[in-house]
C-alpha cells in the first residue's frame, strides 16, 4: 500500500488527537500511576486503639457503613460506653446502634466513663476460622480474617465461635460478613475507613512488618491489652489503658 | 431498648444464629443413636428380653436418620452449597465430618444391618407378590436370592460384626454432635468436656424410650398382646441409662456452680429466669424426675400390668419431651446470654417461615411418617408368633 506524505499526516494527526484526548481525561479522572505491586508477604496487619482518646462520636461506626454497606442493624465496627462505679457490681454499658449516631448524654455523671472501639481482632489463632466447616473463613498471609461470601454456606458456626461478637449473618446475601480491615483499601496503600474518619486518632491501622510503623514505639511506650487474654486467641487489635471492667 | 433484649448484649449478638431447627438436629440424631444401641443391647449382649424389639430399633434408626440432616439443611444460608463439606472439608473443625460420619453411619452400619437382618423376608416376599410390590423386593434383594442356611449364617455373622462396629458408630454419631458444642469456648454454657458423654447418655435415654412407646404403640394397633417381660428390660434399661444421664448433668451443674467463675452469675440468672420453664420445670420436674420416679418404682415394686404399661407409657412420653427440652436448653439457652456476661436476648419463634414452627413439626413428623412406610415395606413382626 502506498502511503502519501498527505495520508501520514492526516493519520499521524489523528493519532496524536486520541492521545490527547486519553492524556486529557487521565487528568480529571485523577487516576495515578499504578503503585507498586502489593505483596503479602510484606504485611501483618493489625490495629491499636488508645482507650483515652475516643470521644464516642460514631464516626468509624459510619464510616465503616458506608465504606462497606453494612446492612442496617448489624457492626464491622461500633463503640460501646462504660460506666463504672466502684466494683463491678453497677457496671452500665450501651452501645445504641453500634454507636452509629453517637450517644445520648449520660446521666450518670459520677461514675468513671469511657468508650471503647470494638472491631474484629484479627487473631492469629482465631477460632472462627478453626470450626469453619469448608474453610471459607480464612487467615489472609498479610494476617487478616476474611470470609469468602461464594463459598460460605451460612452455617453460622464461626458467629458462635467468635468471643467477641463480631461476625453476623448479612440478611441478603445469606453468608456470613465481618470486618475486612477494609482490605480493599489498605492493598491500596490506604487506611481503613474507620481510622481515616475518626477524628481524635483513637484508631490506627498498623502494620507489624513495617519497622518504620509507629505501632512499634506505641508498644514499647505503653501499657496495653487485647480483649478477653484469656480466650488465647493471639488478637491483633491492641488496647492502651484498658480498663478491666471490658468484655 | 431493644426489644426483648435487658441488660447489653454485643450489637452482633441480639438475633440469635441457631433456631429451633438446630435444636431438632441434636434430638434427632440423639434418637438414632439410642434406638441403635438398644438393638445392639439384643445382638450382641444377648439381652433375649428385648428381642421383640430388634427389628423396629433399627427401623426406627433409619427412619430417623433419614430426616437427620434435613433440619440442618434448612437452616444454611446456602443450603446449595452443602455437599462442599464432602468435597473441600475443614480439617480443624468440628462439624466438617458430620458428613462423614453420617454417611458411614447410614451407610456402612445401618443400611448393611438392616438389609442382612431384612435378607431372607426380602427375597421370600419378592417371591411371594406380585405386581409393583415384587419389583421393589427384587431390586431390594440387590440381586442375591441365595438364603440357603450357609448364606444366613453369613449373614448372621456378618451382621453381628457390624453391629459391634455399630455400637461405638452410635457413640461416635452422638458424642460427637456434642463435640460440636461442647468445643466452642466462646462459649461457656457449652464449653464443657462432659457435653459429649451428656449428649450420648440423653441419646440413649430419649432412643430407648422412643422405641419402647413404638412398640408399644404399634402392639396396641395391631391389636397384640405387649411383651412386658421386654418392656420390663427395657424400662429397666431405661433407667439404668437416665440415672447415668441424670448424674452427669447435675455433676455439671454443682461443677458450675462450685467453680462459680466469670460466667456463673450470668448463666445462673438466666436459669432462674428466662430458662425457667424450659430448664427448671419442663427438662428437670416434668422431663427427668417424674419419669425417674415412675421407673424406679417399677424397681422396687411390682405393679399390675396394665398400671406398668400406664407408667411406662407417661414415663416414656415425659423422657421424650424432656430430652427436646434439654435440647432446646443447650442450644437456645446457650445463645441466650451475651458472651459480655452482661445481657440476655429473647428468641422469638416465627410460624411458617423457614425456620419456623410449622417446618419444625413437619420435620418431626416425617420420620414418623417414613417409619411407618418402613415397617409395612419390611414388617418387624414378620416371624413373630401370633397369639
Amino acid at each position: 500500500m502506498d502511503i502519501s506524505r498527505r495520508d501520514l499526516f492526516i493519520t499521524g494527526g489523528k493519532i496524536l488527537m486520541v492521545a490527547s484526548v486519553g492524556a486529557t481525561l487521565e487528568q480529571i479522572t485523577g487516576a495515578e500511576p499504578a503503585p507498586d505491586k502489593y505483596k503479602m508477604a510484606d504485611h501483618w496487619w493489625g490495629m491499636i486503639i488508645d482507650v483515652g482518646k475516643c470521644i464516642g462520636c460514631g464516626n468509624c461506626v459510619r464510616a465503616c457503613s458506608n465504606e462497606n454497606d453494612v446492612p442496617e442493624g448489624y457492626f464491622r465496627t461500633w463503640v460501646e460506653r462504660y460506666q463504672v462505679a466502684e466494683g463491678e457490681e453497677n457496671l452500665r454499658v450501651d452501645s445504641p446502634k453500634g454507636a452509629i449516631d453517637g450517644f445520648p448524654p449520660s446521666s450518670n455523671e459520677a461514675l468513671k466513663s469511657f468508650f471503647i472501639p470494638k472491631l474484629c481482632n484479627h487473631c492469629v489463632d482465631s477460632p472462627c476460622v478453626q470450626v469453619c466447616p469448608v474453610g471459607a473463613t480464612f487467615d489472609s498471609p498479610d494476617g487478616v480474617v476474611m470470609v469468602d461470601e461464594s463459598y460460605c454456606l451460612g452455617c453460622r458456626y464461626c458467629v458462635q465461635a467468635c468471643p467477641y461478637g463480631c461476625r453476623y449473618l448479612h440478611p441478603e446475601k445469606n453468608t456470613v460478613d465481618k470486618c475486612t480491615l477494609c482490605y480493599h483499601r489498605i492493598t491500596q496503600g490506604l487506611t481503613t475507613a474507620c481510622c481515616e474518619n475518626c477524628p481524635t486518632g483513637a484508631r490506627q491501622l498498623v502494620d507489624f512488618k513495617n519497622p518504620k510503623d509507629p505501632v512499634h514505639e506505641f508498644l514499647r511506650q505503653n501499657k496495653v491489652q487485647v480483649l478477653k487474654p484469656y480466650m488465647a486467641t493471639k488478637a491483633k487489635v491492641y488496647y492502651k489503658d484498658l480498663d478491666g471492667s471490658v468484655r | 431498648m431493644i426489644a426483648g433484649v435487658d441488660g447489653f448484649m454485643y450489637p452482633n449478638e441480639v438475633e440469635l444464629q441457631w433456631s429451633v431447627l438446630i435444636v431438632l438436629y441434636p434430638y434427632i440424631t440423639g434418637l438414632v443413636a439410642g434406638a441403635f444401641i438398644l438393638a445392639s443391647l439384643e445382638r450382641v449382649f444377648k439381652v433375649e428380653a428385648v428381642r421383640p424389639t430388634y427389628r423396629l430399633a433399627l427401623l426406627t434408626a433409619l427412619a430417623f436418620l433419614l430426616v437427620a440432616p434435613l433440619p440442618l439443611q434448612l437452616h444454611l444460608g446456602h443450603p446449595e452449597r452443602s455437599f462442599e463439606m464432602y468435597l473441600t472439608p475443614h480439617r480443624s473443625s468440628a462439624m466438617a465430618m458430620f458428613g462423614f460420619v453420617y454417611l458411614w453411619y447410614l451407610t456402612v452400619v445401618l443400611l448393611l444391618e438392616i438389609w442382612l437382618e431384612f435378607r431372607a423376608d426380602i427375597v421370600r416376599l419378592s417371591q411371594t407378590t406380585t405386581g409393583l410390590t415384587k419389583i421393589v423386593y427384587r431390586a431390594l434383594t440387590l440381586g442375591s436370592q441365595n438364603v440357603s442356611p450357609a448364606a444366613r449364617a453369613l449373614d448372621d455373622k456378618v451382621g453381628f460384626a457390624i453391629t459391634v462396629i455399630g455400637i461405638p458408630s452410635a457413640f461416635l454419631l452422638h458424642g460427637y454432635v456434642g463435640f460440636i458444642f461442647g468445643s466452642i469456648k466462646a462459649n461457656p454454657w457449652w464449653s464443657t468436656p462432659l457435653m459429649p458423654i451428656v449428649f450420648l447418655f440423653s441419646a440413649m435415654v430419649s432412643g430407648i424410650a422412643v422405641v419402647m412407646l413404638l412398640y408399644m404403640a404399634a402392639m396396641k394397633v395391631k391389636r397384640r398382646p405387649i411383651d412386658m417381660n421386654c418392656v420390663d428390660t427395657i424400662a429397666k434399661y431405661l433407667f439404668y441409662t437416665f440415672v447415668i444421664d441424670f448424674t452427669l448433668e447435675m455433676l455439671d451443674l454443682i461443677h458450675r456452680t462450685y467453680e462459680a467463675d466469670e460466667s456463673f452469675r450470668s448463666l445462673d440468672f438466666m436459669v432462674h429466669t428466662r430458662l425457667m420453664v424450659s430448664q427448671i420445670i419442663v427438662q428437670i420436674v416434668l422431663g427427668t424426675l417424674i419419669p425417674l420416679a415412675l421407673l424406679a418404682m417399677n424397681q422396687l415394686w411390682t405393679f399390675a400390668e396394665k398400671t406398668r404399661r400406664l407408667m411406662y407409657a407417661v414415663a416414656g412420653g415425659l423422657t421424650m419431651i424432656g430430652i427436646f427440652a434439654m435440647r432446646w436448653n443447650v442450644v437456645i439457652g446457650g445463645q441466650l446470654f451475651s458472651k459480655s456476661f452482661l445481657g440476655y436476648t429473647s428468641y422469638k419463634l416465627d410460624l411458617v417461615t423457614r425456620e419456623g414452627l410449622l417446618p419444625a413439626i413437619a420435620l418431626m413428623l416425617l420420620p414418623f411418617a417414613i417409619f411407618f412406610v418402613l415397617i409395612k415395606l419390611l414388617p418387624p413382626w414378620a416371624e413373630e408368633p401370633t397369639h
